[in-house]
């Protein structure tokens, strides 16, 4: 079984991880150079002299953009494993799993991992002010993890208490709030930073909606695969 | 096969599949942490881009 479900998370992360890191490519990859610009200093917001929108960005990198579509077709393969063993646990207990339901498993994916996390800490233009890296990503992880668990109820928990529970799982983190810089110190301008947040979030929800949709087909397969075995057997 | 042991090689089936989603989902998690986390120096700079562009705090 552990080789069926490697095998359709592979399949589904790195489709999934390739179309994203292309829509990353386009979208969200020239918002992220022209950040580049004012983080290193070349370009200086509110300094002496007016500085044009429209700035000419270097193109496709083979070295650096290579490397990011391999990162990024692993991260979601990363995101498909546990994908596809949620599917496969919720299987067992009789969910129907394949590409249409799969979608909402993506979205549901999408909230946990992207949204859930980005709706404090947006997701972050090079340059900006922040604070302790280590201590975002613990708050990021318990987020993460809260919000995920917060989906499962509302997909499978029954009646109030469970969604009682969810919600405090989803609004906590907020409530609490996330580690936050002392001081803002960003160069970069406010335009370009609600764009990439706004295009991260985008590019992201395309991506897990995918990431559902293939791991729902390819899991539906495989575990197809095994019921018909069984029957010969 | 006798009802006894049907059961008994239906809750073993069960119980490795469990073993499996749980090694499956530890090995995304450990990729996830890996890929999107450490900050060791040539990881970061390697995933410097997706980490900002999947939103994971990054530096």
């Amino acid at each position: 079984m552990l080789s069926k479900l490697l095998t359709s998370a592979l399949f589904a992360g790195s489709a999934a991880g390739l179309i994203a890191a292309l829509l990353q490519l386009v979208f969200v990859q020239p918002v992220l150079l022209h950040a580049e610009l004012y983080e290193s200093g070349a370009l200086v917001h509110f300094g002496a002299e007016p500085v044009s929108a429209l700035q000419d960005l270097p193109g496709f990198e083979p070295v650096r953009d290579g490397l990011s579509i391999v990162f990024t077709m692993l991260i979601y393969s990363g995101y498909a494993m546990i994908l596809v063993g949620l599917m496969a646990l919720a299987q067992s207990r009789g969910a129907p799993i394949n590409g249409r339901s799969g979608l909402l498993w993506g979205l549901a994916g999408f909230v946990a991992a992207h949204l859930a996390p980005g709706f404090t800490l947006a997701p972050e233009v090079p340059g900006v002010a922040a604070a302790d890296v280590g201590a975002r990503q613990i708050w990021w992880a318990a987020t993460v993890a809260a919000a995920a668990a917060a989906m499962w109820l509302i997909g499978f928990g029954r009646g109030l208490p469970a969604w009682l529970a969810a919600a405090v799982l989803l609004l906590a983190p907020h409530l609490i709030g996330a580690p936050e810089p002392d001081v803002f110190t960003g160069p970069v301008p406010t335009e370009i930073g609600a764009l990439f947040a706004a295009r991260a979030l985008g590019v992201g929800m395309a991506a897990w909606a995918l990431l559902g949709v293939f791991s729902g087909y390819f899991w539906a397969r495989e575990s197809a695969d095994d019921a018909g075995l069984g029957q010969q057997a | 096969m006798t009802v006894a042991t049907a059961v008994r090689s239906e809750t073993s089936s069960a119980r490795e599949g469990l073993a499996a989603i749980f090694m499956v989902a530890a090995i995304g998690i450990g990729i996830v942490a890996l890929t999107g986390h450490v900050q060791a120096s040539a990881l970061h700079d390697a995933a410097h881009d997706v980490r900002h562009a999947t939103g994971f705090p990054c530096h």
